[in-house]
């Protein structure tokens, strides 16, 4: 009985197949009514705001997706320190998929910074401290996944990306000041991507939800790569089985013949 | 740890041979100092220097340029290291790599100090700069060069020994350097008295940088020698 099972398991691949699991799919309809909700309360549903008018609504996604980019550059920084300490696959993968969501975000936060930044200033771009920083780092870790991309043995390349996801989260601070003191001198601050506390119930709302839906679709997201990332290696795993099976056909008969 | 003394001294050793391979090869005079004063023309040529466009700018342009030279020093410093394999033979001598670290860093801010001292002499015939607050330029030329060689370093022996190292290197070091050229910009400005206000707060940002990057590197050369 037990053999059979055994070799059943052998046989059939005992890997998933699939990046989906009954975990996610909860996750997933969380994120999905949060979303839901933020669009109908955002969109719909709340008033223009006093100081902004309706751009307040580019806001209502602007922050949730910044807050979404900085969780997963943080598992990202953690993963690396944790890659380097403890070195196994499992923190590894969880970095570079953080570091792809997290630039994902980035950059859909650099883009409805710049839009909202038309409305409100007339041009898409202004050196303005976040966006400036926002900008330094979304190359940062462009050059992360860069590295990430070479083909290399796996334990080289992991040791790669943590490298690069613990300097360039040490930099994030220095980079923040940098700008900061530069900015200072020509202007003041903007209120693009800060919670005005003076916000109204269904403003506040409407932010709180959509802030809910960025985190739950970030983590789902970091779910669904980081078992992507590992069903890739297994079949990276799988394809030198097989080329090491095939070169062993190859030689048995030449074997053969020599006896 | 290491059997051939302390860290220093495998960091003076490194430093010594870095700098005679220099000596002897004359890359960094034969080659990068001259792509660096080609910059600065290339800039006078876009930014026509009559309309004083090219004074106003003359600390931004002048970084940049260090940053360009910077990252050929870096190529050519661990290129040579990669392509006979000393970065293994470095690792099997049982030198300290943090020892190994210092040495590559100290080699490459001497080197780069020294472009530098020739591109201010450059700066200062070819776009009449004249320099006021001599302590606080020397401050902020030699914090910020050690940061440039801190975090180039890791980077540098990180990309070394990849087949793209040529486009990569530049592609992660140059965002990591941003506040580098911002406050090593904004500094040279204040002692050139362009912005009324002190400069000392963004020589402290240089030497924050520096120290968080030679502190970094010192740890991550470990592995860095190791695995990657």
């Amino acid at each position: 009985m037990t053999t059979t099972k055994i070799q059943s398991a052998s046989t059939v691949s005992p890997a998933p197949t699939g990046t989906g699991s009954r975990g996610t799919k909860v996750l997933g309809g969380f994120a999905l009514v949060f979303l839901i909700i933020a669009v109908v309360y955002g969109l719909f549903i709340s008033p223009p705001d006093a100081q902004l008018g309706n751009t307040i609504r580019i806001i209502y996604m602007h922050v949730p997706t910044v807050m979404a980019a900085y969780l997963a550059f943080i598992i990202t920084a953690v993963s690396s320190g944790m890659y380097l300490w403890k070195r196994t696959e499992f923190w590894d993968l969880l970095g570079s998929s953080g570091a792809e969501i997290g630039v994902l975000f980035f950059a859909v936060t650099i883009v409805d910074g710049a839009l909202w930044g038309k409305v409100t200033w007339g041009v898409f771009w202004r050196w303005e401290p976040r966006l400036t920083t926002s900008a330094v780092l979304l190359i940062m870790y462009i050059g992360y996944l860069a590295v990430r991309a070479i083909p290399a043995d796996p334990r080289t390349r992991a040791t790669r990306c943590a490298i690069i996801g613990i300097v360039a989260i040490v930099n994030v601070p220095i980079v923040h000041k940098a700008v900061d003191w530069w900015r200072g001198l020509h202007q003041g601050k903007t209120v693009l991507g800060t919670i005005d506390p003076e916000m109204g119930g269904t403003q506040l709302f409407a932010m709180y939800s959509a802030l809910i839906a960025g985190l739950l679709v970030c983590v789902w997201l970091l779910i669904h790569r980081f078992r992507a990332g590992f069903l890739a290696e297994r079949a990276s795993d799988l394809g030198l089985d097989q080329a090491l099976e095939e070169r062993r056909l190859e030689s048995s008969p030449a074997t053969g013949e020599d006896a | 740890m290491s059997q051939s003394g302390g860290v220093l001294s495998d960091a003076l050793l490194v430093a010594r041979k870095d700098l005679l391979l220099e000596r002897r090869a004359k890359i960094g005079i034969g080659q990068v100092l001259p792509f660096a004063i080609l910059v600065l023309l290339l800039f006078a040529f876009a930014l026509d220097p009559d309309r004083g466009i090219l004074k106003l700018a003359t600390p931004g342009l002048f970084w940049v340029t260090v940053l360009f030279s910077a990252v050929l020093t870096l190529q050519r410093s661990f290129a040579l290291e990669a392509e006979d394999g000393i970065l293994e033979a470095l690792r099997l001598s049982g030198m300290s790599p943090a020892g190994i670290y210092l040495g590559k860093v100290t080699a490459l801010t001497i080197e780069l100090l020294l472009l530098e001292a020739v591109l201010v002499l450059g700066v200062a015939v070819l776009y009449d700069t004249k320099f006021l607050g001599i302590p606080l330029l020397f401050a902020i030329a030699l914090l910020a060069t050690l940061g440039i060689a801190g975090a180039g370093a890791v980077y540098g022996a990180l990309a070394a020994r990849l087949r793209s190292r040529e486009t990569l290197l530049p592609l992660l070091l140059l965002p990591l350097l941003a506040p580098v050229l911002i406050a090593a910009t904004r500094g040279c400005e204040v002692s050139l008295e362009r912005e009324a206000m002190s400069g000392w707060p963004w020589a402290a940002l240089l030497g924050i940088f520096a120290l968080v990057y030679l502190t970094l590197g010192s740890f991550l050369f470990r592995p860095l020698l190791e695995d990657a």
